[in-house]
């Protein structure tokens, strides 16, 4: 092995290793896992993922499960911890929130391109979506390093699919939640609060982490006003390192030319205005390399 | 301990360090699998099928889980033959990595055209000729499923490509009779052949009652279909006992791998596995020289067919 290829890397991101679990909580509806992964931590930065191994070795599950990382500690235990935030609906998941402390747990971290902050200590507004507000506590932390003032938007169906509620209102300057039960904070969707809020501190980025559809009317609003966003893409991930194109989305490159651009190595944070909200799913036909229309041929 | 294992294969001329490859489509262009392990050290990168022209693949969602599988539906998304020499196919040669380039297409002249345009670029091992696409002249129809269809794309690259440059057809499952269809590529010029490709499947979603999968049906692929595979190489092996083979399907650990020697391929290509592992291949190549070891052979060569001899 060359000594450059060593280099090449080291300096690389993202770790293969095998870390062990130390803690795992509820809080709401959601599970809280918290790992050490050696050397993981240091590489960090707010909006980058984890890809988790499920269902132990050997397993019928091949694929691993992607997760925000919520919070890391450089001088945790082990190298290192790092925490997500899961919600067990499927069998992966289902598994992973059933470990137990001291299990092994096999991780690829930090993956994606993390948030990108502002130059100028400028008035931002992050809004998490249920479980999507994990990584924005992190983001929440650096922007206030740089002064910026920090609205910080937590919005879900109901109370419990809430996430960071307590721990929000400690980092973010102020704290403002919807849910769309009424259940606790503003009834309705988490648009209802933007614009007031936008106003009232003339905020000029807003970072997003959800559903697509709250993303993707984030990016309106964004746009509507002229100010920048920056919105965390959730798609189904086969292998979460770029070797697969399966988390592909229609986004509209420097050159205004669009590409079908993978989420995982491209993504998942994205310019709000770049990403083609009303096509995702699809291949629009002006995307560099579109089938020109003819009959679908199987395969 | 004994003397450590030959590791080396030979894929009709392409002379490789080791037996294991990257599987066409599971490792890009061998770029981010080298941020997990160094990959001069497997046998060679065998590319993303690259296509003449720019190519946005399918809607998603492109890809279901399945029990010890996935199935795919990406649709030879690829940046075209000219991004591709001049980005993937420099870098892996700047790098030093061995290359197979595999090549799709949707007529008999894209496959030679693609070939034409490769034959005088350098670093390229071997070329793999994904015939596993559909035919547009032909309603859609898979050349891989067809052998008149398979040995005109065969013969077409062939044409095209320097006799230095090995060339592999790249067999479909989803046929009656495999031996068959790798006769008729042999035939028209193949030095060799890759199998298993995918094998088509389907998954209905029980929530929204409908297929999982954008484009409704897609390649199964990983541990589910190794048996399949192992079967193919077996038959092909028998029909065929002198010609090269690249086997694939499922392969994620040594024992595997060696299952693929043993029922007569040259060498293997790590596919799926890579998504759990993505240093898969590196380990592999260490489990299978282990295991090629604790069974008493002293080298790859010696282990390829071997479930073939005769009752002793
Ligand atoms: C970048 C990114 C960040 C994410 N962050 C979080 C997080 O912080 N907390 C959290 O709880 N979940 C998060 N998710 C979603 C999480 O990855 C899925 O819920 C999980 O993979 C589902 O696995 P399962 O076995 O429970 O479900 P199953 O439905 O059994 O999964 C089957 C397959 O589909 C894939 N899949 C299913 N649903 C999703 C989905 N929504 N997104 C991506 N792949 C899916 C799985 O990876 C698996 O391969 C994130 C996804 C991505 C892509
Ligand atoms: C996501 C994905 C993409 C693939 N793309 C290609 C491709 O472009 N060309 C090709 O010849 N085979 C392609 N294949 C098939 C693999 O190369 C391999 O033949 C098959 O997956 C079986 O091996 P495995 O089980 O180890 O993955 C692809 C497979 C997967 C899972
Ligand atoms: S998940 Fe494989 S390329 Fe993004």
């Amino acid at each position: 092995m060359t000594s450059n290829t060593d280099r090449e890397r080291s300096k690389a991101g993202a770790l293969q290793v095998k870390g062990e679990i130390l803690t795992i909580r509820r809080a709401g509806d959601y599970y809280v896992i918290v790992f050490a992964a050696p050397g993981v931590a240091q590489r960090t930065r707010p909006g980058h993922f984890a890809a988790v191994a499920v269902g132990g070795q050997p397993t019928a599950m091949l694929l691993r499960r992607s997760f925000s990382i919520h919070q890391v500690d450089t001088a945790g235990a082990l190298g290192g911890t790092v925490e997500i935030v899961v919600d067990a609906h499927g069998a992966g998941t289902k598994w992973l929130v059933e470990r137990k402390p001291g299990d092994s747990i096999d991780v690829i971290a930090p993956l994606g391109r993390p948030f990108s902050l502002p130059k100028d200590p400028v008035s931002t507004i992050l809004v998490g979506g249920g479980y999507g507000s994990a990584p924005l506590f992190m983001l929440a932390d650096r922007l206030r390093e740089r002064g910026c003032r920090v609205d910080l938007v937590l919005g879900a169906a109901t109370a419990s699919k809430l996430f960071g509620v307590v721990d929000g209102r400690r980092r973010a300057s102020a704290l403002h939640v919807t849910t769309d039960d009424g259940s606790m904070g503003t009834k309705g969707r988490v648009t209802a609060v933007l614009d007031r809020i936008l106003d009232d501190y003339d905020g000029q980025v807003i970072y997003g982490c959800g559903p697509m559809p709250m993303l993707s009317a984030i990016a309106e609003i964004a746009q509507n006003r002229g100010i920048a966003s920056q919105t965390a893409v959730e798609e189904a991930m086969a292998c979460g390192v770029g070797v697969c194109m399966t988390c592909v989305l229609p986004v509209r490159g420097t050159d205004g030319i669009t590409r079908m651009v993978r989420s995982c190595t491209d993504g998942p944070v994205f310019f709000g205005e770049d990403v083609r909200w009303s096509d995702v799913g699809t291949v629009p036909t002006d995307c560099l390399g579109a089938p020109i229309a003819q009959p679908e041929s199987s395969k | 301990m004994s003397a450590p294992i030959d590791m080396r294969a030979n894929l009709a001329g392409a002379q490789l360090p080791s037996p294991i490859l990257t599987a066409s489509g599971c490792a890009a262009a061998g770029r981010e699998l080298d941020r997990f392990f160094d990959i001069t050290e497997i046998g060679a990168v065998v590319t993303k099928s690259i296509m003449l022209e720019p190519r946005s693949g399918r809607a998603t969602p492109r890809m279901a889980e399945t029990p010890a599988g996935m199935l795919n539906s990406i649709g030879l998304q690829g940046p075209g033959v000219e991004d591709f020499i001049a980005k993937d196919l420099t870098w892996l040669r700047d790098r030093g990595a061995r290359t197979v380039v595999s090549i799709a297409g949707g007529s008999v002249n894209e496959f030679g055209e693609l070939a034409a345009r490769l034959r005088h670029e350098e670093g390229i091992s071997a070329i793999e000729v994904n015939i596993s696409c559909p035919n547009v002249a032909n309603r859609g129809q898979v050349f891989a499923c067809d052998p008149m269809s398979a040995s005109s794309v065969i013969h077409a690259v062939r044409r095209n490509t320097s006799t230095l440059t090995p060339i592999f057809a790249k067999l479909s499952p989803d046929v009656t009779d495999i031996a068959d269809i790798a006769g008729a590529c042999v035939a028209a010029g193949a030095d060799g052949l890759s199998m298993i490709n995918t094998t088509l499947g389907m998954v209905i979603d029980t929530t929204t009652l409908r297929p999982a999968l954008a484009g409704i049906t897609g390649g199964l692929s990983g541990p589910a279909i190794r048996p399949m595979a192992v079967r193919c190489v077996w038959q092909v092996r028998q029909a065929l006992p002198d010609i090269p083979i690249l086997g694939m399907g499922g392969i994620a650990t040594g024992l595997d791998a060696l299952q693929f020697l043993l029922a007569g391929a040259n060498a293997v290509s790590v596919g799926t596995a890579v998504f759990n592992d993505p240093s898969a291949p590196i380990r592999i190549q260490r489990e299978l020289a282990a295991a090629l070891a604790d069974r008493g052979f002293e080298s790859v060569a010696d282990a390829i067919s071997y479930a073939h001899r005769e009752q002793e």
